[in-house]
This record gives C-alpha cells, sequence and structure tokens, in this order.
C-alpha cells in the first residue's frame, strides 16, 4: 500500500514539457531488486535493530544472495519462512509468528529494535504485520520495539525499502511517549557514518544545532519531530518519508541531492539559507572542502569527459548520478533510468540534465537493451544480473548497487564517486591494451 | 514458520531455472514479482556466466493484483517465444504468483505457442531447490522423450550422462573428467544432461543402452523413469574419491559388457602416493566434519576415512530426500547422521565434535572461520570463489588429485608444523606472524582492523559458544601458557581445555589443568 502511496501517478506529459528530452515509460520485466534489499545496509546502520522478513524461501534466498549475506557470520536479520501449512489458517499464522519471534528474541535477547519486514507471500495473503508489531510491542514493551514495513517486491522496488522504513520510524516516534524536544533539522536518508560525521562537523562549524539523522546509529535516538522541525532529504527516494514528516508537521528544505561539489554544495547551501546562516560564513566552511572536492573530481574527469553514459533504472539515484556526471564530469547522459521518478524531488535534478538525455521511468528490460546496444555507450551503469553478460559482449559496465552500498555524498566523497565511474574505464583500457586517446593525469 | 538467517537451498524454481540456464533451445516464463528477478545473478554473478539465464519474468505488481496478472503472464510468454525462439518452454510461478492460482500451464496452452510447452508445478511452501532441479529435468525428458520408439540395435556401450547442471560444484569440469574416463575405457558417451543438452538431444536419451547418474539430486527422478519406460539401467556410483571411481568404472563396464579392467590405474591418481608419502603422516586421525549436499557429503566421508586417514566426527547433510543414504553412510563410519538444514544446529554439533577440519559448504565456511577451524568447501551452496578459474573438477583420479590438494591446504603442511614448534619464540614465527599458506581459510589470528570489524559483525556468541569471552575461567599464568601454544591450534587446547574444565568442575583452569587435559584428549 506504501509504495502506491509513493507513486503519485501524475501526467508524465506535463514533465516531460519542461524538458525536450524524451520521457519512456515502461511496464514489463524489471530488473531491480525488491525493498527487501535495503536490509543490508539498513541493519548496519542501525546497529541495535534486527529485522525479521516474514516471507517465503524466495526471500530468504535473494537477502541471502543478492546481498552477500554470505560474508557475516551471523546476520542481523533473518527469515521467517512460510511454509504449507502456515498458508491454511491465518489465526495460526500469527501464533507461529509470535513463537518465532520468541525463538529469535532467544537467540538474540541484544536487539532492541525488532522490524517485521513485509513480503510479498506475506502482503497477497493479507497477513497484517502492523497489528503483528502491535500486538508484540504490548507484550515486549519497553525491552524491545517492534515496528513493521513493507519491503515486498509487488509495491517497492530496491530502495524503497529504506522509505518504507524510514516512514515507520517517523510514526512510531510519534507513538513514544518520553519525548525530547522536537529537532530543529531532519536529515532523512541512510548515510555512511563516516558521511554523517563530515556533515555533523559541517553543520557545527555553520551554527545550525539540534540535527538529528534519519535513521540514528541507534533506535533509542531517534529524533522528536514537530511543527519547528525542518527536514532535507539526502536521498532521493524518500517518498513515503517525506509525507510521514510532513504529517508531524515537518517542513522540507527543497535542494539537489548531496552528490558532487555542485550537489553538495547546493544541498548545503540550501540548508544554511534557511537557517539564516550568513553568506559570508557559509563561504568560509565550505571553501577548503569544496577545493578538495573540484580537485579530486579534476583527477577523474578526463576519463569521464564526452562519454557516453547510459544508466539502467535500478536504485533511483540515476538522476542525480546522471546530473553529476553531466555536469561535473563532462559526461552524456544517452539515457536515465529509474524504477520510478518523484518528480516533485527531482525537479531540480530534473531542471540541470541536458535536453538530449532521455529519462526512463519503469522497465522492460528487453526493450532497454535493445536501445541500450543501439547507443553503444562508454559505460553502461547496471544491475547485477546485467553487468556480466554486457562485459561478455564488450561493453564497459558498472554496477549500480554500489552507488547504494559505498559513501558517495558530499565533498570528501565527490572524487570517490567520479573514480566508481572512471575505475572501469581504466580497466577496459590496462585490459584492452589499447592505450585509447584520452586521459592523461589519472593511471 | 521456520526461523532462517541462512538457507542452503532456494526455492524450488531456482532449481528449475538451474535446468533452464544448463540446457540451449530452453527458455523459462516465470510468474513472478521484480525482486524475484535477483536470481539472475546466481547466473551472471556467481558462476559468472557471460550470459543471461533465459528465464523472462512477468514481474507483476501490486497494482496488477486488482486486473488480471495472468493477461501479464500471457503477454510476458507471447513476448518471450516472439525474442528467443526457443524450442521448448517451461512455464511456471514463484511463491508468491503460487499463490494468485494463475495456472501458468493452462495458460500458456491456450496460448498455442508453438513449441512444446513444459508446464512446471513446484509447490514453493513445500519443495526446495534441487527438488525443483530434479522434478523440472524429469518433466522435460517426460516431455521431449516420452513415447519414443528405442530402437531395436543399441550398441551396448552407449551411454548418457545425467544431472550435471548450471551452478552445480564443480560440475562443468567433472563431466569434462567423466567424459574422458569413460571414453579411454571404451565407453561411448551419447548425451550429457541437463548441462549443455537441447531438447533434440533429450529426444535422444532412449537411444543408448544406460544411463550415468553423476549427480543423483538432479537425475535421480529422470533415471528411475527412463528405467521405467524405457528399461535402462543406471549406475549408482558416483565416481568421487580414488576408490569410488573404480567401483564406478568396474560398474559401468559391467553396464557395457565390457571385460573386468585390470587393476593399476591410468598413471593419473597422484592421490594415492600423496596421501601414503611421509609428509602426510601429520594428517593421521585428524578429526573431520563433513556437512553438504548428500553425494559430496557421502563421498568426501569415504575419502576422509579410507584414503587420507582422517577420523570422521560428524556427517550430515540439508537434503532430507537422501537422508535414508547419508545415515547408512554415517553408519559405516561409526557417527551418528546429521540430516538438518538449520544452520544454527550444524554449528552446535561442529562445535560439539571438535574436528580440526570441516568439509562442507559456504556456510560451514563462516562456521569454521568463527570457531577459527580450517576448512574447505566441498558442495553447494557456494560462493563465486568456488568457480575457480583453472580446471578442478572433484571426480575421477584427477578430482580425487584437485581434493587432496585442497583438504590438505588449509591444514599446516607437516613439516611447517614440527619447525613452528621448535621455532616458536623466533620472530618470524611469533603470534603475528601468519602463515604463508594460511590466510585464504582462516582469517589473521592478530588483532588486525580486519578480524576486529569482523568480530564486530559477528554474534554475540550462543549460549553453548566457544566461551573464549570468559576469561575469568583462567588463571593469569594458564593464561600466559596458553599463549605459548602456537596460534593455529590454541583454539582447539583453550576449547579441549575448558571443556575438561567444565567436565571436572574445575575452576579457574590452572597451567595443571591444560596440561592435564592435554593429556586427556591425547590420542
Ligand atoms: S559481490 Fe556478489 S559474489 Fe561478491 S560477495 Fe557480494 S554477493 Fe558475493
Ligand atoms: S519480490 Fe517479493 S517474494 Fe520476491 S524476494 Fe522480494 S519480497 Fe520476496
Amino acid at each position: 500500500m506504501t509504495a502506491v502511496q509513493n507513486m503519485p501517478s501524475r501526467d508524465p506529459g506535463q514533465d516531460a514539457a519542461c524538458r525536450s528530452g524524451q520521457l519512456i515509460r515502461e511496464r514489463g520485466q524489471h530488473e531491480v531488486f525488491c525493498g527487501l534489499t535495503s536490509i543490508m545496509w539498513l541493519h548496519r546502520k542501525m546497529q541495535d535493530a534486527f529485522f525479521l522478513v516474514v516471507g517465503s524461501r524466495t526471500c530468504a534466498h535473494l537477502i541471502q544472495s543478492a546481498a552477500g549475506v554470505m560474508i557475516f557470520s551471523e546476520p542481523r536479520f533473518a527469515t521467517a519462512i512460510m511454509e504449507e501449512r502456515d498458508l491454511a489458517g491465518m489465526a495460526d499464522m500469527h501464533d507461529e509468528l509470535d513463537r518465532v519471534v520468541e525463538e529469535l528474541l532467544q537467540r538474540r535477547p541484544d536487539i532492541r529494535m525488532l522490524v517485521l519486514v513485509g513480503s510479498c507471500p506475506s502482503e497477497v495473503i493479507k497477513l497484517d504485520l502492523s497489528r503483528a508489531a502491535e500486538r508484540l510491542n504490548r507484550r515486549l514493551a519497553p525491552r524491545h520495539r517492534v515496528l513493521s514495513y513493507s519491503g515486498s517486491g509487488i509495491e517497492t522496488t530496491f530502495t524503497q525499502g529504506e522509505d518504507n522504513f524510514l516512514a515507520a520510524l517517523v510514526a512510531d516516534s510519534g507513538a513514544q511517549p518520553t519525548q525530547a524536544p522536537p529537532a530543529s533539522l531532519i536529515i532523512a536518508g541512510c548515510l555512511a557514518d563516516v558521511v554523517e560525521d563530515q556533515f555533523g562537523r559541517l553543520f557545527r562549524d555553520l551554527g545550525i544545532a539540534d540535527v538529528a539523522f534519519l535513521p540514528s546509529r541507534s533506535s533509542e535516538a531517534l529524533p522528536a519531530i514537530g511543527p519547528d522541525t525542518r527536514y532535507i532529504l539526502a536521498q532521493p527516494y524518500l517518498g513515503a518519508t517525506a509525507a510521514a514528516l510532513e504529517a508531524r508537521g515537518a517542513k522540507r528544505i527543497d535542494a539537489l541531492f548531496p552528490l558532487g561539489e555542485e550537489g553538495t554544495t547546493a544541498w548545503l547551501k540550501a540548508i544554511a539559507d534557511s537557517f539564516g546562516v550568513a553568506p559570508a560564513l557559509f563561504n568560509r566552511i565550505t571553501e577548503a572542502p569544496r577545493q578538495r572536492a573540484l580537485s579530486a573530481m579534476a583527477h577523474y574527469r578526463p576519463w569521464l569527459e564526452g562519454r557516453k553514459i547510459f544508466l539502467f533504472p535500478d536504485s533511483q539515484l540515476e538522476v542525480p548520478l546522471a546530473r553529476f556526471l553531466y555536469r561535473e564530469a563532462g559526461a552524456r547522459i544517452v539515457e536515465a533510468g529509474s524504477p520510478y521518478l518523484h518528480r516533485e524531488h527531482l525537479a531540480g535534478e530534473l531542471a540541470l540534465l541536458p535536453d538530449d538525455a532521455a529519462l526512463s521511468e519503469g522497465q522492460d528490460v528487453d526493450r532497454q537493451i535493445d536501445r541500450c546496444l543501439a547507443a553503444d555507450p562508454d559505460l553502461i551503469v547496471c544491475g547485477m544480473g546485467l553487468a556480466n553478460p554486457f562485459e561478455a559482449e564488450g561493453h564497459v559496465t558498472k554496477w549500480s548497487i554500489e552507488f547504494a552500498f559505498t559513501p558517495i555524498q558530499g565533498y570528501e566523497q565527490a572524487g570517490d564517486l567520479a573514480e566508481l565511474f572512471a575505475r572501469p574505464l581504466m580497466r577496459d583500457v590496462i585490459l584492452s591494451g589499447t592505450r585509447r586517446p584520452a586521459p592523461g593525469g589519472a593511471a | 514458520m521456520k526461523l532462517s538467517m541462512w538457507t542452503y537451498e532456494g526455492p524450488p524454481h531456482v532449481g528449475a531455472m538451474r535446468i533452464a540456464a544448463s540446457m540451449k533451445g530452453v527458455h523459462y516464463v516465470l510468474h513472478a514479482p521484480q525482486g524475484d528477478t535477483y536470481a539472475d545473478l546466481l547466473f551472471t554473478m556467481i558462476e559468472r556466466r557471460p550470459s543471461r539465464p533465459p528465464v523472462t519474468y512477468t514481474t507483476f505488481q501490486a497494482r496488477d493484483l486488482a486486473g488480471s496478472t495472468a493477461d501479464i503472464f500471457k503477454t510476458a510468454c507471447r513476448e518471450a517465444v516472439e525474442r528467443y525462439r526457443p524450442d521448448t518452454l517451461l512455464v511456471g510461478a514463484s511463491c508468491t504468483a503460487e499463490l494468485l492460482q494463475d495456472d501458468p500451464g493452462g495458460l500458456a496452452r491456450t496460448l498455442d505457442v508453438g513449441v512444446p510447452v513444459v508446464p512446471l508445478e513446484l509447490p514453493s511452501y513445500q519443495k526446495k531447490e534441487h527438488w525443483g532441479g530434479a522434478e523440472t529435468f524429469y518433466q522435460i525428458i517426460r516431455t521431449l522423450a516420452g513415447n519414443r520408439e528405442r530402437p531395436a540395435d543399441i550398441a551396448p556401450n552407449s551411454c548418457n550422462i545425467l544431472g550435471p547442471s548450471a551452478l552445480g560444484f564443480r560440475n562443468r569440469d567433472d563431466v569434462t573428467e567423466i567424459t574422458r574416463l569413460l571414453e579411454r575405457n571404451g565407453l561411448d558417451v551419447r548425451v550429457v544432461a541437463p548441462l549443455g543438452a537441447t531438447p533434440a538431444d533429450i529426444a535422444r536419451l532412449p537411444e543408448a543402452a544406460f544411463n550415468i547418474v553423476l549427480y543423483p539430486e538432479i537425475a535421480d527422478t529422470a533415471a528411475r523413469w527412463l528405467k521405467k519406460t524405457y528399461g535402462m539401467p543406471f549406475t549408482s556410483t558416483v565416481p568421487i574419491g580414488v576408490h569410488a571411481t573404480r567401483l564406478f568404472l568396474a560398474e559401468v563396464r559391467a553396464l557395457a559388457g565390457l571385460a573386468e579392467m585390470d587393476e593399476g590405474d591410468d598413471g593419473t591418481d597422484r592421490m594415492t602416493w600423496y596421501a601414503r608419502s611421509i609428509d602426510s603422516n601429520y594428517l593421521t586421525n585428524k578429526r573431520v566434519f563433513v556437512f553438504g549436499d548428500a553425494s559430496h557429503a557421502i563421498a568426501a566421508a569415504r575419502i576422509a576415512a579410507e584414503e587420507m586417514g582422517f577420523k570422521v566426527c560428524g556427517l550430515g547433510t540439508y537434503m532430507r530426500e537422501f537422508a535414508r543414504e547419508v545415515r547408512a553412510a554415517a553408519a559405516d563410519l561409526g557417527v551418528e547422521a546429521l540430516i538438518s538444514d538449520d544452520h544454527l544446529e550444524i554449528e552446535r554439533a561442529i562445535i560439539e565434535a571438535r574436528p580440526e577440519l570441516v568439509l562442507g559448504t559456504q556456510m560451514e565456511r563462516h562456521i569454521a572461520k568463527r570457531l577459527r577451524v580450517p576448512c574447505a568447501v566441498i558442495s553447494s551452496p557456494v560462493h563465486v570463489q568456488d568457480f575457480p578459474a583453472r580446471y578442478s573438477p572433484q571426480m575421477g583420479f584427477e578430482g580425487a588429485n584437485v581434493i587432496f590438494d585442497s583438504w590438505v591446504h588449509p591444514l599446516m603442511m607437516g613439516l611447517e608444523e614440527h619447525l613452528l614448534q621448535m621455532f616458536r619464540d623466533d620472530f618470524e614465527f611469533n603470534d603475528d606472524a601468519q602463515a604463508s599458506h594460511l590466510h585464504a581459510v582462516s582469517p589473521s589470528a592478530s588483532p588486525s582492523a580486519s578480524v576486529a570489524a569482523e568480530e564486530e559483525e559477528a554474534a554475540p556468541v550462543p549460549a553453548q559458544g566457544t566461551a573464549e569471552d570468559d576469561m575469568a575461567l583462567w588463571t593469569s599464568d594458564a593464561e600466559k601458557e596458553l599463549r605459548k601454544v602456537p596460534f593455529f591450534v590454541r583454539g582447539k587446547a583453550r576449547r579441549n581445555t575448558e571443556l575438561f574444565a567444565e567436565s571436572k568442575g574445575i575452576h579457574p583452569i590452572t597451567v595443571e589443568t591444560l596440561y592435564d587435559a592435554k593429556a586427556h584428549f591425547a590420542r
């Protein structure tokens, strides 16, 4: 349900009108993970939370295979796998879930926040997880808090799982009895700890106090939200979260997303302006990191300048990434695909894209592959299922999933972000042995 | 409902995908939500195949549920046939689509796509990956090789190889190895399936004299049906290990009506001599815990006991379908079989068995890593690194050679172990110095950043865990003495001593206790 709300159907023609670039809306096979996958970074971010997917063997296999769970000894997530006899009676299903939760808490008494994650099968049979969470909460609070959200593939793609989780957190923070005074600024969207710390220092230097990050690193430190709270998105896929924050009275600061020097400056500036920070102070504080970002970028620009890049839909980060590639690296964007375009949140980004870049929303992977091959781009940004087949045909690819897992936001990461795109191109040059014309400097 | 942190097997439709991806000219239309497309990367990334698996997903969404998901299925079917022009179409549903009851088989029939359609009914909430693979293989054979006339004059030395599939553990190399071996023995291998087979090849299966079941997990159902329908006998020995390879050859030669072979190998078996050589002396009675799919686990346990001189201290499988066979093999070796797909239970069993080497799957590799026990992978589920670039079969004589290497490497080399003992105070052999060949299987013994990070990631030690956290158990003298034990056996020394102390009610552990325990566990 949530994701349907996330997907306001707007008239695409109206948006396309602002750009002469092509807008392609597609409905066909999606080659995108479902929202369950975002558990992969959420469980690392919030270390006292445990994510219990209520789903099928497929869901369990997905999070295991797709996200390299196998690296860890014991992950902070699991699946309650529904079996045939569960499907017979719904009443028993709730008992079964309670039993599994009990078993889990016995093994992991350190869990502070237990998150029940809905899947396609649990939604199709209409297993009400929010009711289950309430019931469990009554029994387990305050030792453990229980939340629920949907990460199902029929409602969410990949990063939207995070969106639904954050929206659930916001709703829950309203339900918590003891409240600290509301935060003045909330940064919504998972950021790597190192990025969060960098931003934290910049806010401090800019004199902006009471800044809270959503999600916080501990389930206990959830921010209070009130009408005086302003929020800004650090990720472009947070439609439901934004709606939840606004429902609690918070007001959105509109900005580009903090990717690259330009995006980061615009993002910080929007915050600074909103808090009345003097322009001189802003310039003084951001001057040095801006220069660092620019010089780190300059290193990779020769590799990307003039290159044709095709972005398959994956994380919903595609539009800001395309903007970064075009504006800061001088690349040419053939097509920027996104599972879903949140036009309001992306308005600033879309305005900066070149007119000749095609935009696509949704996916029919076969047709998209045809378009991509016809355009013969220099670099294809795509999901894990497509990358090796493209490579085998002689194309250079970049796994899009890394943008969701790697720290890429902020000044200090601008060079890293550029390098993520440049590295496959460098590798191609090394391996093909053809010293192609280009790239000075970086090697 | 079953609590699961890791699964040994995927859902049954992943088994079906493995069969589809093994074959040529086959396409699978899978009624499934978008997230289920993750399965593609098992092939493109883990197995590192250069092409996408031949699967089209319908990718239905919540908003489609109110309308007709059946129409979405039909469209996907029609477009897939148009685009990929397969010789045979497989159709089926994943777990979510199964709940919608759209009946992909029935829908595909009404479409009349012009090619044979194999409808797959794979109950997702009951069955698992290997079952799905076996069932799919069987259904394909029934559809394409049913109602055939068996030729009158079939050469008695003609055979098919059944069972190798995409994502199977070293299957590609096994096929090469076994085919070579069979050909050297005068056999004529007609069809290998499903790996590399076309639908036309499948139709030719009844034209051979008998079948070789390389992987019963995939081929058993099909081989039984071919026997019932066409009277084709099939082999029962899986040729993993030197003994089993010999048995296999004898079995095959008998089926082909060939004379018994004189003993003596063909010069490719090095494993037998290596195991006998003096450098292998230190392998004597090393305790080995074996867990995996049924065939690999049974074979590994036999090799361990009979060909390497290890002591098997545990044997199990996650495949209930083959519990009987594994139980029998375990009984032969004097242990009780562990039939479970709950990795926590397997972890407990490993801790209890105190092995010095674990032979298992990707899961056991992690359990072993956590317990600081050397480990080699012998079976799926596996990781990208278990699809090596080099030729590394498990079957036949060369397979036995490969197995010897890959099991012995994680252990210390015999001579080196003594050197380390002798020179343990030498700066190059101190605690932080890593054995040159150990890094691949065991994390650094020094508290390096990566280990620290990993341990932070690891769960709090379970109740029956290693108890390494409880320092107060040890007097500081005993702790110091323990530090003198070389790091690669220190974990074991600690566990043994604590086990011993607990059983005797000793607290705290003193230097005395340490040596008492050492004497107690000495063999
Ligand atoms: S990238 Fe792929 S192969 Fe590598 S660890 Fe992750 S899931 Fe496994
Ligand atoms: S798409 Fe649905 S059924 Fe498939 S893994 Fe995701 S939540 Fe589970």
